[in-house]
């Protein structure tokens, strides 16, 4: 009796502090690292689509749409609900009624015109009027023939009737920090540029450029019990050792890792336990021109494809720091094709093709590429030998990131090696294949086939997700057929963490971008008060 | 005296002028633009129309003749033009930034001239012995560390190891943050100025009037103060004003891996991202620094050799 009672006890202790565990622990300090360059645009979001300014932007500002990690989908942030009309043109939101900025003020629809109005100002370029572009009458905005959004309507204080031109799912367009809702009285001062007001889950304290951001709770965050933190403070550390050190010396709570330090990390008894892997929307691929002669040709970018061991690259280059890619789309959009199989090593086969193309002797090209350790130059030193032995040579040509963006986008190259977003939306992502899309906007390798683009134009027509999937997965092994790219790898992001740190989310659109009202800090953590 | 430093402030117009000029050029000949390096990370692809706005925004499509125009009558009205980035007033960023970098420069000069002049008499004052040739094996790999590997280390030892340092951060500059970036930027003039003040005083040493100033009797003391110190300052003075300007450009390095928010970390992000007023602006604040410390340098030495004339 006594026996089973000191089991029962025991039990009950161990489950209620299991629970207790898992409760959110209110308090303490987010020591987050920025590590994509040594310093962020300014703090004016609207003008940044770079990944680096979206990772402060989190804490400070929310969109219409937030990305939902474990969902994997966009979902309604600043809205409650959402109508379709039956055209599925026509989106009525129905906006939060409890959403105030940091200074006080609630967020009504008129905030909402007002930001996306600003986006559109056809004098300044800010990048995410690709974005708001959708919506009928922002051209005519940014063309400056109107000074209104027609396609947008208050219908009152909380609520918005969006008219777009196409069918389309505007979550994957208004997620992104770059489309953030701004109070309309404080954004069009000066002092928002140093000073900046949001709606998210914290409220700007200091920023020091080049070194950090502070921002701490705002007590009217729209969700209850939400942000489990008091604090959020950001590091700007673009150095992988550096960071390396810190996270070791328990300075930062989290830090994205690169190849060689993933190994590390996973050999390592401890730091093992931390480590959050996620396949992100990001595919690296060689994009082949097809004005350059021998890549017109599909057979010689499908010998490339069969001439290039890219398992054995990722294993020993990579450090099995990403997926072999079998077409554009990555494991973790919806229309990825789990049966597909990617092209396999066979370097006689590639001489075959390459003979039947009429380059028996090979043909030389010139592979443009940054110094990228993933998606680079040492890439590109690994592939050369293999090609080298279907009689094709390599000539390197050494980059910048902003010279290869460049000339991929004017299409002066032979062939380029990089990492490309991929996703979230599978529509949006294979669209830089259809014809119709400009080589300046993304469809670098001038893609153009028929089959594909009556695909793509009926999946993006349809009402029927499934049907519309299937298409797009169509669409995607014609891409793979085609090869107007060598497919190489899908990024897997990893993020270590602190044992301290819980509530991360495994995002695929960008693992350094986390919500961070849903992170809390245990009591171990040396940020814990 | 201030005539010569008229003089020399005169002077540094044209050096200016030919640096913008330079800058100017080169920035017009190397390709990609602050449009295109948005889409570097291959993240968010800046739609042409985008990219031939914002190039216009910018100013980027005009002739090159027509911006350069526009950049000197800018320069002329100490206007230093707006942040393609962070669409700021360029001498804004600037300013905030200088602060940070001067910081890091004069505490690590500080460590270079506490540790390295001494270094450098004591080992000309004792040639040959262990602290000569300790002194001088230290000063020589002290110059070959790269700036990089040896920040590295110090935060390995100082902050993981011993736990006694950050091993990042600005912290508002307090000292706790900045002992070891400015160690590792330090020692390399260290090791330099530990040469030059050995070689200089060896020199000193073997001169006339010092050898003259001992045989009537002088102390040693006192030869070491009035003719030997006195004598290879003005050497040491010189090689602290270029190691000065040295420090600051090399500061970019140490910023970096320091996450300190300073003028190098800014300069570097700006050529990446070809956000050209800034990049244009920071070199030129710091060559007008080098300038103006030179300029110092050379009238201390001249009040400390009154065989030096303002010329």
């Amino acid at each position: 009796m006594l026996k089973t009672f000191v089991i029962t006890t025991a039990l009950a202790l161990t489950m209620s502090a299991s629970a207790y565990a898992q409760t959110p622990r209110q308090g303490g300090t987010i020591r987050f690292t920025a590590p994509y360059g040594s310093s962020f645009a300014n703090l004016d979001i609207h003008t940044s689509n770079r990944a680096q300014d979206e990772i402060w932007a989190k804490a400070i500002h929310r969109a219409l749409y937030n990305w939902d990690s474990k969902a994997n989908k966009p979902v309604l942030e600043l809205a409650k609900e959402v109508t379709v009309s039956s055209d599925g043109l026509v989106h009525t939101f129905k906006l939060r009624d409890d959403a105030y900025f940091h200074h006080g003020r609630k967020m009504t629809a008129d905030d909402v015109i007002w930001s996306f109005t600003r986006l559109m100002d056809g004098a300044k370029a800010y990048p995410g009027a690709r974005y708001v572009r959708i919506i009928k009458g922002a051209v005519e905005v940014e063309k400056g023939q109107a000074k209104e959004i027609s396609g947008l309507k208050k219908i009152d204080d909380f609520t918005i009737e969006m008219t777009l031109t196409e069918k389309v799912d505007p979550g994957f367009n208004f997620y992104q920090s770059m489309t953030s809702i701004y109070p309309a009285d404080e954004a069009s001062k000066d002092t928002f540029l140093t000073k900046p007001i949001g709606l998210g889950p914290f409220k700007f304290v200091e920023y020091v450029p080049g070194s950090r951001l502070v921002a701490q709770r705002w007590e009217k965050f729209y969700l209850p019990g939400k942000p489990h933190a008091d604090r959020v403070s950001i590091s700007i550390m673009g150095e992988a050792s550096a960071r390396d050190v810190a996270f070791r010396n328990k300075e930062v709570d989290a830090s994205i890792l690169g190849p060689t330090q993933y190994v590390a990390y996973k050999a390592d008894p401890e730091l093992s336990k931390g480590l959050l892997e996620v396949a992100e929307v990001y595919t690296r691929n060689m994009g082949m021109n097809p004005n350059f002669k021998p890549f017109s040709d599909k057979r010689v970018r499908q010998a490339i494809n069969y001439a290039i061991d890219a398992d054995l690259i990722i294993k020993r280059l990579v450090k099995d720091k990403a997926y072999r890619a079998t077409s554009w789309l990555p494991t973790s959009s919806p229309a990825y094709d789990k049966d597909m199989k990617p092209y396999p090593y066979d370097p006689e086969k590639a001489k075959q093709l390459l003979a039947e193309a009429g380059y028996a002797e090979g043909f030389e090209f010139e592979w443009t590429a940054t110094s990228n350790e993933s998606w680079g130059i040492p890439i590109v030193e690994a592939v050369i030998p293999m090609l080298e032995k279907v009689g094709i040579k390599v000539k390197i040509k050494p980059v910048e990131g902003t010279v290869l963006s460049e000339l991929t986008s004017k299409g002066d190259y032979q062939a380029y090696i990089w990492s490309n977003t991929s996703g979230p939306d599978p529509l949006t992502a294979l669209k830089c294949f259809h014809s119709a899309t400009p080589q300046s906007a993304c469809n670098y390798t001038q893609f153009k086939n028929a089959e594909f683009d009556k695909l793509l134009d009926e999946a993006a027509a349809s009402d029927d997700q499934t049907k519309r999937l299937e298409n797009l997965k169509k669409a995607n092994a014609i891409l793979r057929e085609e090869a107007p790219m060598w497919w190489f790898n899908y990024n897997k992001a990893v993020m270590a963490y602190q044992p301290w740190i819980k509530g991360l989310q495994p995002n695929a659109t960008e693992l350094a971008i986390q919500n961070y009202e849903d992170i809390w800090v245990e009591a171990s953590s040396p940020a814990a008060k | 005296m201030l005539s010569f430093i008229v003089r020399r402030l005169l002077q540094t117009l044209p050096i200016i002028l030919a640096v913008a000029a330079l800058i100017f050029l080169m920035f017009s000949v190397i390709p990609g633009t602050f449009a295109s390096s948005m889409s570097d990370d291959g993240r968010s692809v800046l739609d042409a129309e985008v990219m031939a706005r914002m190039n216009k925004e910018f100013g980027l499509e005009d002739p090159v003749y027509v911006r350069f125009g526009k950049y000197i009558a800018q320069l002329a009205t100490f206007d230093l033009g707006t942040s393609f980035r962070s669409r700021q007033p360029v001498a804004d960023v600037i300013a905030e930034r200088l602060w940070p970098t001067a910081q890091l420069a004069l505490a690590s000069m500080l460590f270079a001239i506490a540790v390295g002049v001494p270094l450098g008499f004591i080992a000309a004052l004792r040639p040959g012995s262990w602290i000569d040739t300790f002194s001088m094996v230290g000063a020589v790999s002290g110059l070959s560390l790269p700036k990089f590997w040896l920040g590295l280390m110090l935060m390995y030892l100082f902050a993981l190891v011993l736990g006694w340092l950050p091993s990042f951060g600005y912290g508002g500059g307090s000292l706790r943050y900045l002992i070891l970036p400015s160690i590792a930027l330090g020692v390399a003039p260290l090791a330099l100025l530990a040469r030059t003040t050995r070689a200089a005083v060896l020199e000193i040493m073997n001169a006339d009037f010092v050898r003259t100033a001992r045989s009537k009797g002088m102390s040693e003391s006192k030869v070491v103060r009035w003719h030997l110190t006195r004598n290879a300052l003005v050497i040491i003075l010189t090689t602290i004003g270029l190691q000065f300007g040295t420090v600051i450009g090399q500061a970019v390095v140490i910023e970096k891996l320091f996450s300190w928010p300073g003028l190098g970390s800014l300069l570097v992000d700006s050529v990446t991202l070809r956000d050209i007023p800034v990049v244009q602006g920071s070199i030129l604040v710091i060559v007008l620094l080098f300038l103006l410390i030179n300029m110092l340098v050379d009238v201390l030495c001249a009040i400390i050799d009154p065989r030096i004339k303002y010329t």
